[in-house]
């Protein structure tokens, strides 16, 4: 949207300093506070107030400082004013500021690193103690800005359902004891790891959409969003630059992915002029500075194959070989059938169908796949290649069959992301 | 903050009288006691964040008193039957969930054993009389 008139521009500007300082104000807010409702309902006070002031009197210099000091208000404010919000909050906490003014202990905090407030934040949210589908509701709600409404929107639950979860979310983690700071250096990879695998939640939620609904893909730029500010607060670490790149170069084909009338698009009938150039060297290049620290894990493997699909000319010119070995290291650090799928794909295209066929034997005869279409489908398409027509035709006959089954299909999408198509 | 971490395990009654009467047993003899139940409560207790713990005996033969409206009903096990018993607490103070959470881990339960980690309220006004 063109920031046209000085209105506009105001509003534009407002929704800018919301979606960049909501989490900071948030997480600044419940650190000092202890309580994530209290802050919430602190920050949606600010923000509201700014709505007024800032279309009366233009936005100012430091939007974020503004918005932090005026909800630190509102906390105090509400506090004095008691009632059920203040209860939730150790009176300890703000019964020590009530003599003095607001702003006077608002702004050294501010001026404090900003950055350790938002991370804190996504710690708590993505707490490994919160259930997997509450950390990536909280996670959209309290760092990315989105409102109840769209996040129930998106993951298809009734609003009211979603509104009940993050209140008891809330409540645990202010009962429980679940603390909004950094983890110490020796629990630090194994957190980094949980807020990693929400931020990848969302992008397979929106990505396993398809064509769907906007609200849904829209979560694909969010997911994008939170993975950039990871990269920015943990720009050293390796797996954090793999799981942006490898986003990015997922995006890169989304104009792609999806035909005029709706349907999925395999990777081998792309057009591959609606890939988003842009995108596929901007993970590349996140990619690239990933490789450097040396630090090999699952979302670099997966970068380093969409990087190759990003950069071939085409289907049959793509690096096969170099696929399959990456797949075959993935499958190592973390086994999955789904991988192996992947893998007899690439290992036919690079050595030819029997030895794709080798591959999924072993997938196909544990029969844990076998309402998953893409197992069937890369099996009609290795036995097309290996010369069994006839056979194929079955293969194919299956994977259309599993493909109705679309919930099977989104789940393993969810859970292990989408390699082949 | 005070947690409980509350033990639960599928032992039935009759192998939990056979463990306790060998852990008996052991503690009777003479020389030094080892164990790493010993080694994991002395730990808690040295690190300053141990309040209390107890082993109790197999909710078979708990007893549960249902109050009614001035009388009382006496009935034989536990409030709820289930295959998973609570067998024994750990009451820790320490900062936050995480401590918590790793005091449980650090326990050496078997496998199949469960570690439950409640945190405790505070503030409230009948806790005044624990310490009066």
């Amino acid at each position: 949207m063109a920031a046209g008139t000085d209105g506009i521009a105001g509003t534009t500007r407002l929704e800018r300093a919301f979606r960049e300082e909501w989490g900071t104000v948030v997480g600044t807010l419940a650190r000092r506070l202890g309580d994530l409702q209290a802050a919430e309902d602190a920050a949606a006070e600010a923000f509201a107030a700014a709505a007024a002031a800032w279309a009366r009197d233009g936005v100012p210099p430091n939007p974020g400082g503004w918005l932090t000091v005026t909800a630190w208000r509102k906390a105090v404010d509400a506090h004095r004013a008691g009632g059920a919000r203040a209860a939730s909050v150790d009176p300890q906490v703000l019964g020590q500021v009530n003599a003095a003014p607001a702003d006077e202990l608002a702004e050294p905090a501010m001026a404090e690193t900003l950055g350790d407030d938002r991370l804190g934040l996504i710690f708590a949210c993505c707490h490994p103690a919160l259930a997997e589908e509450v950390r990536v509701a909280l996670t959209l709600r309290f760092v990315a800005g989105l409102t109840t409404r769209e996040i129930a929107a998106a993951f298809v639950v009734p609003e009211a359902t979603l509104a009940q979860r993050l209140v008891r979310a809330k409540r645990k983690i202010r009962e429980s004891g679940i603390r909004f700071t950094v983890p110490p250096q020796r629990r630090l990879a194994e957190r980094l790891r949980s807020v990693r695998a929400v931020v990848y939640l969302v992008f397979n939620e929106g990505f396993a959409s398809g064509g769907g609904e906007l609200i849904r893909r829209d979560l694909c730029e969010e997911a994008i969003w939170l993975g950039r500010l990871l990269a920015r607060l943990f720009p050293d670490d390796a797996e954090t630059a793999g799981l942006l790149a490898l986003m990015l170069l997922h995006q890169s084909r989304a104009a792609a992915r999806v035909s005029a009338d709706g349907r999925p698009v395999p990777l081998a009938e792309q057009d591959r002029s609606l890939w988003d150039a842009a995108l596929v060297s901007e993970g590349v290049a996140v990619l690239d500075m990933a490789l450097t620290r040396h630090s090999p894990g699952p979302y670099q493997f997966q970068a380093a194959i969409a990087a190759l699909h990003g950069t071939a000319g085409s289907f049959e010119s793509t690096d096969w070989a170099q696929i399959a070995l990456l797949y075959g290291a993935l499958a190592r650090l973390d086994p999955s059938p789904v991988v192996e799928v992947n893998r007899a794909v690439a290992v036919g295209m690079a050595d030819g169908g029997p030895a794709g066929l080798a591959v999924l034997a072993p997938v196909l005869a544990a029969g844990t796949l076998d309402q998953y279409g893409p197992l069937h489908a890369a099996h009609g398409f290795l036995l097309e290649k290996a010369g069994h027509p006839e056979r194929a035709r079955a293969a194919w006959a299956r994977a259309t069959e599993s493909a109705g089954n679309s919930a099977v299909r989104d789940e393993l999408l969810r859970r292990h992301g989408l390699f082949f198509i | 903050m005070k947690y409980a971490l509350l033990i639960y395990s599928q032992t039935t009654a009759e192998e939990y009288a056979g463990f306790v009467a060998a852990a008996r047993q052991a503690a009777g003899n003479a020389g030094p006691v080892e164990g790493p139940w010993l080694d994991y409560t002395r730990a808690a207790r040295e690190a300053g964040v141990l309040v209390g713990a107890e082993q109790l005996t197999h909710s078979e033969t708990a007893t549960s008193v249902r109050v009614g409206n001035g009388d009382r009903v006496i009935t034989d096990g536990p409030f709820m039957e289930t295959k998973e018993h609570l067998l024994g607490f750990y009451l820790v103070d320490v900062d936050d969930l995480d401590a918590a959470l790793d005091w449980a881990h650090r326990m050496p339960a078997r496998p199949g054993q469960t570690v439950e980690v409640r945190a405790a309220l505070s503030g409230l006004p009948w806790q005044r009389a624990l310490t009066e």
